[in-house]
Order: C-alpha cells, then structure tokens, then sequence
C-alpha cells in the first residue's frame, strides 16, 4: 500500500479532526509508528486497518469519511498542490471529467510506483456521464465522489452526483451536470506561484 | 507554398505571424499577441523580435533564407522571452513564422498570465507544466523523507551498541552490561586493554592498515574470552574486557598472557608485517558491590601500572588496604 495513500488520511485526520483522534486511530488500526511517509510502502492491509479504524473512532460510517477525504484532498489549503494537479486536467468541468481516464497514468507520471484503480468514464444521455471506478482499493469511489464535488466547487459548475455501493470492488458514480458555469469558481493559474506580472 | 486559409492557421498555430514581402507582421496567432501590449498588426517581425541563431537575421532577405531551420529568437523589449520558432516562405514574397516558447514555457506562463487555452491542444506544454509540478512536489516528498531518515540515521547511531569497524560493542553497550551486572550483585573481572606500538603502525602503514590491526585483535579477544564475555572497543586502541562470574587470578593471569601473546603474533597487510602488543590491567570485584566508576578506575590504574613496567604485560589492581604481596601478580 503506498504511503502516500495511507499518509493522505493521516494529514486529513489531523487537519480536520486534530492529532488526538488520529492517535487513537493509531491505536485501534494497531499500527507500530504513528506517522506514514509519503514515499514509502506498507503492507496491503494497513489501508483496511485504517479504513476500519476511523470508521469506529471517528463514529462515521466509512462511505462518509472516505468521501470527506476526497473533498479534503481538493478543498484543503495544505493540499493546494493537488487541486492545481488536477486543474490542469481541463479549462472546465466537462473537460476535466474527460481527463479522468488519464488520472491513473498522470499519477504514475508524478509518483511511479502508485497504483490507482481504472477511471472509466462513459457518456449517457447529454449531460449526463458515468464513472466507473475499478478495484484495488476498496472505497475509492467514495474517494472520488468527494473529489468530483469539491472540483465541480472549484470550476463552478452545478452537478448532481450519486456513488453506489459497488459490486466486486468496482464502483459507479452517477454524474448529472446541471450547469457548468453556475457559480465563479476558483481562479487558476498555469503558473504555479505567485501573481502574474502586469505590464 | 500556397498560403494556408487565416483561419487554419488560427486554429492550430496560436503562436504564429504571418509577414508581408517586406517583413511587416500581417497577422498573427492569439497567445503571440499575449507577448506585446503593443498591437503587432503592421509592425516590422524584426523589429520585434530578435532572431539570433541559426545566424542573426536584421532583413527579410536574412529571414528568408533561415527556410526549414530551428530558429532561436528572443523578444527585444519587455522580459526577452526566448523562443523557438520555424520560418516558411510564401508565395507572395512574404512568409509565415511558426513560434512556441520550449523549456521557457514556465517563466512565460507566469509572464503572460497564460491559460490552458492559450495553448493548441496538440501542444505538451500543458502536460510539462503538470510534470513540472508533480514532479517537484514528489521530489519534496523525497527529500524531506531523506532528511528525516538521515536524522533518525545518526539518532540510532547514537543509540548503538556496537563499534561499527570491529563489531566489537562499544563504550554504551560497555556501561550497560556493566551496570546491569552490578546491580544484580554478581562477582565480576574486568580487563583495561592498551595497544602497545598501535601509532607507530597508523603512522607508518597507514590508517587502512590499523584498521586491519583492529579487526584482527578484536578477533583474537573474541576467540580468546568466553561466549559470556562482553568485549567492548571503548576509544581508537582501547578495549574493555567484562568477565561476569570470572574472579579467579590463575584463570585471569592466564588469559592475558593468552591475549599478550596471540596480538603479539605478526599481522600481514598488504604484503608487510603489522607488529603491535597489549598492556593489560585487571580489576576484580569479589563481592560484585565496586561501582563501575570505581572498577574502571582501578582497571585503569592497573593498565598504567603495566605500561609503566615497560609494556606488553598484565597487572592486576592493587588495593591499598591489602598487602601488596598477595594483590599483585605479575605478568611474564
């Protein structure tokens, strides 16, 4: 299990919750050391452990808190660097949700050796789409719910949105896009750090 | 080359200019013109830009003859951005330069304010800029799991209890024993060892050869003491033996002038011989209540009785309280 999966939920936990529930989690999960490192690998099953874990501390059903953790990744101040990631996926939300197949293979661009489930995204009647969200981590649809709305905030677009439970690992979110410039949205900048110069 | 329709090149070349016979820009693509405040409209190409390599070009004539090359350009006012371009004559005298800006693309992201749709969609430029950033954020992730490994590196050097050149435990691991073996009460011996003529083989062989020299006299004391037996490096020629149980002198006397003379046995490194001997004092804690402070000291105290006497050989600690005649026993 990549330690940046598992060090996500961590810093999630600590910034929402505080440090005191996550070394509780700790210790219910039954982990040895209490920080994860980015850049290293764990056992499979400290992902489930930790699932598990937050489940019970946290007294909030896993579907819910995974779907926190997607939100967190986009919205969250110290995950900035992640939000711009996938802003570059596209100029609106209907092109963002086409980059998503790529998102497996943009990881593994950035961070060769982390494995993300298939992002399938089929396309129904106008819009309306469909993610499937193939196995490997159990829950990632969740994940991925709490992404696509906090990045539907971020471009502004009006979207209704519904993640099933999944069956053999494989899940499917429903995506019904109601307006794609409803709201401002948030500003973004290809250049990464501070404002454009005006001549 | 028959002039391609405005609008292709619109669409596909955003950063491109097309220039009239006499090298005035007759039109150009929408993120070029991000470049200037300036309309570019009617304003000589030269004029704006600097073309520098393959060779300077001041004329359209010079331009012109650049047909098929990499040209190398920069902007001659503002921030001089530099910029890759290629240049194909028209038909009508005129021609048609095709820009982008290569590895400055993230200075002139930031310098135009460009967005996604200042780009063609074939153009990677969008995708270098997300590898750019993931990158470097991944690289931070690296390096900071580097600093921390290499703190937690030397904090469990510091918490080591073994010499790294010999194997031998060290000085830490030395006072742990030893206090473990006080406080339970147990009859204990210690041996202060000294390598004699040690520097004279540093100075002369070489430092690779005293390390040779360390490695096979920790080899000897390990050979020679009993599984038990806590053989310790304690500073660059200086070794502590700990005999728990082990009081007898015989026994003692014996085994140092074991260790004496297997280290005195000639050590070949690189073809020469190492020669080096041991001074040995031997302090002995019949009721196991000497503190380790105390038995350190008068091991010591011993060791500099032996090398006082002339070296290569063992004394035992003699305690003032007891007649000189049965503390001491001397060595060869």
């Amino acid at each position: 299990m990549h330690g940046l999966i598992l060090r996500t939920f961590q810093v999630f936990v600590q910034d929402t919750y505080g440090f005191e529930p996550w070394r509780r989690i700790v210790d219910a999960a039954g982990l040895d050391a209490a920080d994860f490192e980015a850049m290293l690998n764990y056992p499979q099953d400290t992902y489930t452990a930790v699932v598990r874990a937050s489940e019970s501390v946290l007294n909030k059903p896993s579907d819910a808190f995974l779907e926190d953790v997607g939100t967190y990744l986009v919205s969250h101040p110290n995950s900035e660097g992640l939000r711009r990631l996938l802003r570059f996926g596209g100029v609106d939300f209907i092109e963002f949700l086409h980059s998503l197949e790529d998102l497996p293979d943009r990881a593994r661009l950035a961070v060769a050796d982390l494995q993300l489930p298939d992002l399938d995204l089929v396309d129904g009647a106008p819009d309306n789409f469909s993610l499937r969200v193939g196995g490997g981590l159990p829950g990632f649809g969740h994940v991925m719910l709490g992404v696509l709305r906090a990045m539907a905030d971020d471009y502004g677009a009006l979207v209704l949105m519904d993640c099933d439970d999944g069956f053999s690992g494989r899940q499917t979110i429903d995506i019904t896009l109601i307006k794609t410039a409803y709201a401002e949205g948030r500003q973004f900048a290809l250049a990464s750090c501070g404002t454009p110069e005006e001549e | 080359m028959k002039q391609l329709p405005t609008e292709v090149l619109l669409a596909l070349c955003p950063m491109h200019a097309v220039l009239d016979a006499t090298g005035c820009i007759r039109q150009a693509g929408p993120t070029l013109r991000k470049l200037r405040h300036e309309p570019l409209d009617g304003a000589p190409f030269l004029d704006i830009f600097e073309v520098y390599r393959p060779r300077a070009a001041a004329t359209m004539d010079e331009l012109l003859q650049t047909e098929g090359r990499k040209l190398h350009l920069r902007l001659r006012g503002g921030v001089r951005t530099p910029l890759k371009g290629v240049m194909v004559p028209a038909c009508d005298g005129g021609a048609v330069v095709n820009l982008s800006f290569g590895i400055s693309v993230m200075d002139a992201v930031r310098d135009y304010a460009l967005t996604n749709t200042d780009f063609a969609h074939t153009d990677l430029a969008v995708e270098m800029l997300y590898l750019v950033e993931a990158k470097s954020a991944a690289l931070d992730a690296s390096r900071s799991l580097n600093t921390r490994l290499q703190g937690a590196m030397v904090a469990a050097e510091e918490r080591a209890f073994t010499d790294t050149l010999t194997g031998l435990r060290n000085r830490r691991a030395l006072d742990a024993v030893l206090e473990r073996i006080i406080r339970g009460g147990e009859p204990f011996s210690l041996m202060h060892l000294d390598l004699d003529f040690f520097k004279q083989v540093n100075d002369t062989m070489g430092h690779a050869a005293g390390d040779q020299v360390l490695r096979q006299v920790a080899r000897v004391m390990l050979d020679v003491t009993r599984k038990d037996d806590t053989v310790a490096r304690i500073g660059g020629d200086e070794f502590v033996l700990l005999f728990p149980g082990l009081t007898r002198h015989e026994r003692l006397a014996e085994m140092a002038g074991r260790l004496i003379s297997r280290i005195e046995e000639p050590i070949p490194f690189d073809g020469e011989e190492c020669r080096v001997s041991l001074s040995i004092g031997i302090a002995i804690s019949d009721d196991g209540k000497a503190t380790p402070d105390d038995i350190l000291m008068q091991s010591d105290e011993a060791l500099y009785a032996a090398k006082r006497a002339g070296r290569a050989q063992f004394r035992f600690y003699e305690s003032p309280s007891v007649t000189p005649s049965t503390g001491r026993v001397a060595g060869e």
